[in-house]
């Protein structure tokens, strides 16, 4: 009824100013190259050649590489929690799950401070490492420590759509598996594995852009050493001050997210709108 | 004669393009059970949810009581509505959804408690006041929907399609149920449906409407024996139309014969349509019969067998109480008072 | 039957392993939270002293204060906006619903740090100072569609003769919402609000980039302070993860208790009418 519809137009207005603008601006200064004030800007695509330059290149490809490695070991790690967890009866299940999102709810920064505790090089790792008599290691500042806490901060996002996927299988789909001659590793494969898909790609996409984007992880367990996208971008907007630069950078990651992610929605049949 | 309660005039209504109701012209009485009677799409539910206030009209005027209440919102409206799937508030037990209307206008809480029992009882569900709505039978919720309309003493009762989802069982009793509450409430009831023999059965009035017009209003017997035209025709009851000419009056010609009937009026050898009710056709010895035909089809109906007879020109249908043979040759006979002539109906219309 | 509860236990270890790696990190935090000296490897006795220093050191009692106070003025704010443009929404044509949605979701789609750089500019271009307001606002924004995403599932759902029923019985359409509509749609609002509290209480990078004036939440000032350790920062893990913690439970749990509640006293009903 017409009565209710106004009551969207205070969003609507909001919307606009809070969440189109922004990214209006971000596109008009991605194109142009004015610098910080639009006075004098003009249509450029500077930004986007200065992209292909190898300094940059780098990031790209290793925040691309990072993206792999994160999102390979989650799934490796995370698929057999997922379905480990459904062989538990429901209450149990449930408690599981409880048990494996809560560190999500846990603020992002106090749970990657936590890991510089253990893995700087005087940290727990190390301390325990030597107690037993074994060479300390230092992990701390590189590719290694980085990716640890990437997976540590992802891996619910992986097991989650997983699980969700698998909970819905009806249990009967196996029986006739059995039925008609699978063994248990066929079985898995051509009807759990297959059935699972639509989580899978859910948990593989969004665990990929979420690790692409990261920003705080690598700066914090990755030191200045550690460039990946997000940190480019921070560093072209708060030390270097090239805006253009930055608003390039964020509009591709931006729109490569966006579609990857419209692309996953129309694939998977459980969306709702 | 009983006073005007709702006029329709002129009221139009379109949606994305499509007619929805062109023209509806509409009179509606103080205590009249009147239907709304239609196929799907016909505009029925719409004429009822613009009384109701939910959609606004094209174009047209909505009197009530003398006034013209077109723009006024359904809260401020003397109408209550019964809802096709009752939209009870399920976090409401019985009282509390039948209480809601007096509520909102801030009666005191005995006043309240009493006319709810009141009303529980009229609909024969004393005592439910604590029950959950949600574990109510189908019947019993639609009960509680029209408790919690009738309560607020409306001047007029919308029914949209209240039955549909009950069993066929339940629908006859609250057919009857319906027509005992209207009477005794003593106020307008416009009910909406699709099923003829529901309209026949609990009418005062009827209004067939196909397409967004109304095709015919009169009385369940005036429908049923001297339908304007064949959509009315093969809407309502089983009916077995044939093109034919009107000699003169008293007298047409369908299927190469001549029969007396008691229709008059129109232009001479006008090409016009009949309306021969199954039941209607009488079964003879060929020789007895005004035409003849085969048995080509018996199906039992339970209250009779329906028969198909291939004639000269054309199958019939017939109604009968006896059983015949595939392939009997019978003859057929119809009585001048069961020769309904209509006039031919416009292409476009059919 | 072995074999089935060997497999079992298999499982139960693998998931046993992966929770260590989980909580590992939490565990340490909350064991050196109680340690007497600053050491993050050594423990050398137990002591509240960190705990202490919580609550006097003036920094992190002002962070606290932030982070908590514009948690809950946006979990409020974004709740009623996210609800009404809930109902609202719904009773838009499709195609408007739809570009709505896809407006909706572009926040929480986003990479944070593309989000907090739009957000950055916007602030710069219209020359408003960065503080306060400027994270409470951007903290609206990306609550709000948290919050839809939660009530408009719940929305859709709904019997849509029911907000007419209730004006055909006399109620305004103000009424009609909050008499009818809001009681419907309790489950989905409070978990939209409860989203968006966690959304907030969490956020880094975009409160890192909007704001200014020397205004910070607890995320910022962890992030500067991880280059010298400090075990107050443990402490504050420790209070944080307790309550996170017991809310989740409570939360998870509260069906329960108030179904066996509510199976007690139908059962003293029945007794009663018979």
């Amino acid at each position: 009824m017409k009565h209710f519809r106004s009551m969207t137009i205070p969003y609507i207005v909001w919307a606009l100013a809070f969440i189109v603008a922004p990214f209006v601006l971000i596109i008009i200064y991605a194109f142009t190259d004015g610098g910080l004030s639009l006075t004098d800007a003009s249509f450029s695509l500077d930004s986007f050649h200065d992209m292909i330059d190898p300094l940059y290149a780098t990031v790209f490809a290793r925040s691309f590489e990072t993206g792999l490695i994160t999102t390979a070991v989650c799934f490796l790690l995370g698929y057999p929690m997922a379905y480990f967890i459904t062989k538990f009866d429901e209450k149990v299940q449930s408690i599981l799950i409880l048990l494996t999102t809560i560190p999500m709810w846990i603020n992002l920064l106090l749970r990657t401070y936590a890991w510089i505790g253990i893995l700087s090089d005087n940290g727990i790792l190390n301390a325990v490492l030597k107690s037993l008599g074994i060479q300390p290691i230092s992990v701390m500042y590189t590719g290694v420590a980085v990716n640890i806490g990437l997976v540590c901060n992802f891996l619910p996002f992986m097991i989650l759509p997983i699980h969700t996927s698998l909970s819905k299988m009806d249990p009967s789909l196996l029986e006739a598996a059995y039925d008609l001659g699978a063994n248990k590793v066929q079985a898995f494969v051509k009807v759990v594995f297959k059935y699972s898909i639509p989580g899978v790609l859910n948990g593989v996409i969004l665990t990929f852009l979420m690790a692409i984007s990261a920003f705080v992880i690598p700066k914090l367990l990755g030191g200045g050493q550690y460039t990946l996208l997000g940190n480019l971008i921070e560093n072209q907007f708060i030390s270097v001050g090239n805006w253009n630069f930055g608003s390039a950078i964020s509009f591709i990651l931006a729109i490569v997210i966006l579609f990857t992610i419209s692309f996953l929605k129309r694939v998977d049949p459980d969306d709702e709108t | 004669m009983s006073k005007k309660i709702i006029e329709l005039k002129n009221i139009t209504k379109s949606f994305d393009h499509q007619t929805i109701l062109d023209q509806i012209n509409l009179t509606i009485y103080e205590n009249e059970f009147l239907t709304l009677l239609g196929p799907s799409g016909c505009g029925k539910t719409t004429i009822l949810r613009i009384i109701g206030g939910f959609v606004e009209a094209d174009g047209g005027e909505v009197i009530f009581d003398g006034k013209n209440i077109a723009s006024l919102p359904p809260y401020k409206r003397e109408v209550n509505t019964v809802f096709q799937k009752y939209a009870l508030f399920p976090f409401m037990n019985v009282h509390d959804n039948v209480a809601f209307g007096l509520t909102i206008k801030k009666l005191k809480k005995s006043e309240i408690d009493r006319k709810v029992s009141e009303m529980l009882k009229l609909v024969g569900l004393e005592g439910f006041e604590k029950r959950n709505v949600n574990q109510l039978s189908g019947g019993q919720q639609q009960r509680v929907a029209i408790a919690r309309a009738l309560v607020n003493e409306p001047k007029v009762l919308l029914l949209d399609e209240p039955l549909g989802a009950l069993d066929a069982k339940l629908r006859k009793d609250m057919q009857t149920e319906l027509k005992k509450i209207q009477k005794e409430i003593g106020i307008t009831f416009i009910f909406v449906t699709h099923d003829q023999e529901e309209a026949l059965s609990m009418s005062d009035t009827v209004v067939v409407m196909n397409h967004g017009s109304i095709q015919q209003i009169g009385s369940p017997i005036d429908i049923y024996n001297e339908p304007k035209n064949r959509f009315v025709a093969n809407f309502i009851g089983e009916s077995n139309i044939i093109p034919g000419i009107m000699k003169s009056d008293y007298l047409v010609q369908f299927d190469h014969c001549d029969f007396p009937c008691v229709d008059h009026g129109f232009l001479p050898d006008e090409e016009i349509e009949i309306v021969l009710r199954p039941e209607d056709i009488i079964l003879s010895p060929p020789e007895h019969g005004q035409l003849t035909g085969i048995v080509t089809d018996i199906t039992f109906k339970g209250v009779h067998y329906e028969i198909i007879m291939k004639g000269t020109c054309r199958n019939y249908k017939v109604q009968t109480t006896k059983y015949y043979e595939l392939g009997t040759e019978l003859g057929m006979s119809v009585i001048p008072d069961n020769i309904h002539v209509m006039h031919k109906m416009k292409e476009e219309w059919q | 039957m072995k074999k089935f509860h060997t497999s079992k236990l298999l499982y139960g270890i693998y998931i046993g392993i992966l929770f260590v790696f989980f909580y590992l990190p939490i565990a340490v935090t909350m064991f050196f939270s109680f340690n007497s000296s600053k050491s993050l490897t050594h423990f050398s006795g137990f002591s509240l002293r960190w705990y202490v220093n919580l609550i006097t050191d003036r920094e992190i009692v002002d962070a606290v204060w932030v982070s908590i106070s514009i948690a809950i003025l946006a979990t409020l704010i974004s709740t009623i906006l996210g609800t009404l443009t809930s109902i609202g929404i719904s009773k838009c044509r499709k195609v408007i619903r739809e570009l709505f949605m896809n407006i909706n979701n572009i926040p929480m789609m986003n990479p944070d740090i593309v989000t907090a750089i739009g957000f950055m500019i916007l602030f710069s271009s219209l020359r408003i100072p960065k503080g306060y307001y400027t994270m409470l606002l951007a903290h609206i924004t990306f609550c709000t569609p948290y919050v839809i995403t939660s009530v408009w599932p719940k929305v859709k759902n709904l019997d849509p003769n029911l907000a007419d029923a209730a004006m055909d019985l006399g109620a305004t359409p103000f009424q009609a919402l909050y008499k009818v509509l809001l009681p419907m749609l309790k489950e989905g609002i409070f978990a939209g609000a409860l989203l968006a509290f966690t959304m907030s209480f969490d956020d880094f990078v975009i409160s890192y980039f909007v704001t200014g004036n020397g205004v910070s939440n607890i995320s910022i000032i962890v992030y500067n302070m991880t280059k010298r350790t400090n075990p107050t920062i443990n402490a504050l893990s420790t209070i944080v993860i307790l309550v996170i913690f017991v809310t989740m439970f409570i939360v998870r749990f509260i069906p329960y208790i108030v179904r066996k509640n509510k199976k007690g006293r139908n059962h003293i009903l029945h007794e009663e009418i018979n």
